[in-house]
């Protein structure tokens, strides 16, 4: 039996200030699943995302989250039961560590004892130090510190769905690989259901355990990476995962010829 | 020991004029405040309604400070006009609110400009967070978009502040008490230790608001709640130190008003000083605008001061001929009587006339004895006046009359016209009848024999509501004739030499001890 699907796309289209950006997408996100989009600048993939927690809304067609219309749903509630992990990561400058972790448990009502307790344990669960980062202010921390600290804030309030925007963009390669292998720990252990956009398809196909890829507003692959990097579809899908292909070709090559 | 004289002077005023220029311009701040910032936040969504309030108080701040607060006041008294006859409730449309409101409008540009751009500068990454996390718009602009603009509000309040507190030296002009009262006085009398009195306390007091306010700026956005503290208590014991004066001055059952020269300090004094001698309160509100002081009166925001009929007969009855002196005067008193209720006590006894002047020496060469006479002569030689007088219906007449066509014209600060004549530099003056330095340098003032200038006749002016008080008529009526042209000179003529016995207060002492001497004298 499938599992029950927590976000689900049903014939959505969205038209942005009179330009169509999606078109006709039609998608189920099951439980558990880690779900990456993937597609070039300008496809629709953030547009696609933001329809999810109300930042953006569809023009035809419905949005489901946990069964609910999303229409009918608070947009504000919405956003404080969904994690969301930003792309230029976003943090507030003037809080604190601490307090930048805490911010939608503050909006939630939580009591300080609770907060600090729940920081506590989410700097723990994003490997930072407890000691050194907890008071620290953004801007005293380094790329990767921050995006964990920008994680971190998304699952304070014990999320079921986490949304990423190319939450690893701006790290540097040995950063990001180490905080993805992390987040994807997280998915794990938490049971989390995970929709992260990426240009990257290295990156989708290494953390993802689905990848749907977007062009010109609509859904034009959608398998397991395991299926997208062996069939044979679209040609544009083709062209996209040769680079991981070719990647691993010559890493291959690499650490057995050692030439 | 003049010096310490004067200081001690100074000092003994400061609580009075520190309180009315705290009260003045910390209230025009906080409404500047309390108007400029939600209308910032109303306006970071609408760029129209942006750039008509930034637009708006940019041209509010080209309007100079002194015509800004002078063109409030006749806006507030036809308000409050309108008020009592509606509501049955006037106000006071001298000093305080029409000040409080012309400095309010000049610190909304600097907060109003700051906060917009504190606000609209905002990371767009940071604010799409907050709306990502889940904040509604208002929590997103507590939590998030003021604290972040914090810095840059707090600099424009700031600069609203110095500016605020600078400004508020012209509200003096209006009848507000404020440290501007050191400096037009002092400018009038001569007295430079006023002078740089006022304008050291005024940045005094800029510079300290200025660093309470950056201390809790600071105190904020490095959450030191010490600093927050401290500047707080320093802005709250300011207000106070403002407040106790206000509440421990007696209040003086008369105010006297005075224009912004040096003889009506010495008049007021002497009204004031005659008030005190017959057991009546009196306090002075001095230099009041030219424009401001008759309507003040006639709306019992002062009780008595001294005007000269030709001003009114020329701005208030807009008569551009002359007449004879008794004609003028009863003119211009039935005028006050019937447009005003304002009582016409009386004439002091001199004229402060416009009149032609020139250095004795040189009338006495030239054989001129009247502008008549000046008039062969004239296209030889250069006049002076004040900034107005060129400008006045006298001067127009005068050419009308003689036909008189002078080589050069040069406007001068009358500080400057009289040496200027005693040197030589310029022949003829257009000077005040009753100006002291016109003995100083030996001026002979020419005739008028065409009587083109109106005659300018000092009197003594009583507000409508005191014009069945017996007892303010009685303390006044012995100045009444007892001014000569010659003991006027003479009296702004000892106000300018500088001194202990050049105070307002010592030469109005030295004028009734005059007074009373030829009394006695003729008795």
């Amino acid at each position: 039996m499938p599992a029950p699907s927590v976000i689900s796309f049903e014939g959505v289209g969205t038209v942005l200030a009179g330009h169509r950006v999606l078109d006709g997408i039609s998608l189920a996100v099951a439980q558990g699943e880690f779900l990456a989009i993937l597609g070039p600048s300008g496809a629709g993939k953030t547009t696609l995302m933001r329809l999810i927690n109300r930042l953006a809304e569809a023009s035809e067609g419905a949005v489901r989250v946990e069964g609910e219309d999303v229409r009918t749903a608070d947009p504000i509630g919405l956003r404080r039961r969904i994690g969301y992990v930003f792309q230029n990561i976003g943090l507030f400058p003037h809080m604190t560590v601490a307090e930048n972790i805490a911010i939608t448990l503050r909006l939630l009502g939580w009591d300080a004892g609770a907060r600090a307790a729940r920081v506590d344990e989410l700097i723990g669960l994003v490997r930072l130090d407890r000691a050194r980062h907890r008071d620290r202010f953004p801007h005293q921390l380094s790329g990767g510190e921050r995006q964990r600290v920008g994680v971190a804030r998304a699952l304070a309030a014990r999320p079921k769905i986490v949304l990423m925007d190319e939450p690893f963009g701006a790290l540097d390669p040995i950063t990001r690989d180490a905080l993805g292998r992390d987040v994807r720990g997280l998915h794990d252990a938490l049971g989390l259901t995970t929709v992260m956009i990426t240009h990257d398809a290295l990156e989708a196909v290494l953390l993802a355990s689905r990848i749907v890829v977007i062009r010109g507003g609509r859904v034009i692959a959608d398998g397991t990476p395991h299926a997208l990097m062996n069939e044979d579809g679209d040609p544009y899908v083709r062209e996209l995962m040769q680079t991981p292909r070719r990647q691993a070709e010559r890493l291959r090559d690499l650490t057995a010829g050692g030439a | 020991m003049n010096l310490d004289a004067r200081l001690t002077d100074a000092l003994a005023r400061l609580p009075d004029y520190l309180g009315g220029h705290v009260r003045v311009s910390l209230t025009a701040l906080a409404l500047g405040i309390a108007l400029s910032l939600p209308l910032a936040l109303l306006s970071i969504r609408r760029p129209t309604l942006r750039a008509i309030v930034l637009a708006l108080s940019s041209v509010v701040q080209t309007i100079p400070g002194l015509a800004l607060l002078a063109l409030f006041y006749p806006l507030l008294l036809g308000l409050a006009a309108l008020s009592a006859h509606v509501f049955g409730v006037g106000f006071s449309a001298l000093g305080f609110l029409p000040s409080v409101l012309a400095l309010a409008l000049y610190s909304l540009l600097p907060v109003l400009r700051n906060a917009v751009a504190g606000l609209t500068g905002i990371d767009p990454a940071v604010s799409e967070a907050a709306v990502g996390v889940g904040m509604t718009r208002r929590q997103a602009l507590w939590m998030v978009e003021l604290p972040l603009a914090l810095p840059v509000v707090m600099a424009g309040i700031r600069t609203a502040a110095v500016w605020v507190i600078g400004t508020a030296t012209l509200s003096t002009p209006i009848g507000q008490t404020s440290l501007g009262n050191y400096i037009f006085a002092g400018l009038q009398t001569q007295n430079w230790v006023f002078v740089l009195f006022g304008c050291v306390a005024a940045a005094g007091l800029a510079l300290l608001v200025d660093g309470l306010l950056a201390l809790i700026e600071r105190g904020l956005g490095a959450r030191r709640r010490a600093w927050v503290v401290l500047g707080t208590l320093g802005m709250a014991l300011i207000v106070l130190v403002a407040l106790a004066p206000g509440w421990s001055r007696p209040q003086a059952r008369y105010l006297i008003g005075a224009k912004t020269f040096g003889e009506q300090y010495i008049l007021a004094a002497l009204i004031e000083q005659r008030l005190s001698a017959a057991g009546l309160t009196a306090a002075r509100r001095e230099g009041l605008g030219s424009n401001v002081i008759l309507d003040a009166l006639g709306n019992n925001e002062i009780d008595v001061y001294v005007d000269y009929t030709g001003t009114i007969w020329a701005n208030q009855l807009h008569r551009e001929d002359a007449k004879p002196r008794a004609d003028v005067m009863a003119a211009v008193a039935a005028w006050l009587r019937d447009h005003r209720r304002i009582t016409t006590l009386g004439e002091l006894g001199f004229e402060n006339a416009y009149a032609l002047a020139m250095p004795r020496k040189r009338a006495e060469e030239l054989g001129v004895r009247s502008i008549a006479d000046l008039a062969r002569v004239a296209p030889q030689l250069t006049i002076a006046g004040d900034y107005e007088f060129f400008s006045r219906p006298e001067w127009a007449a005068i050419r009308a009359a003689y036909g008189v066509s002078f080589r050069a014209q040069r406007q001068m600060q009358p500080e400057f016209m009289y040496p200027a004549a005693g040197a030589g530099e310029v022949d003829v003056v257009a000077a005040y009848t009753s100006e002291g330095r016109v003995t100083q340098y030996d001026l002979v003032v020419l005739d008028d024999p065409k009587h083109a200038i109106p005659p300018y006749d000092a009197i003594l002016l009583i507000a409508p509501r005191n014009a069945e008080d017996r007892a303010l008529t009685e303390a006044l009526r012995p100045l009444l004739g007892a001014i000569d042209v010659d003991l006027m000179r003479a009296a702004n003529l000892r106000a300018t030499a500088g001194g202990d016995a050049a105070s307002p207060d010592a030469v109005a002492r030295w004028m009734w001890e005059e007074i009373t001497r030829r009394k006695g004298a003729t008795r």
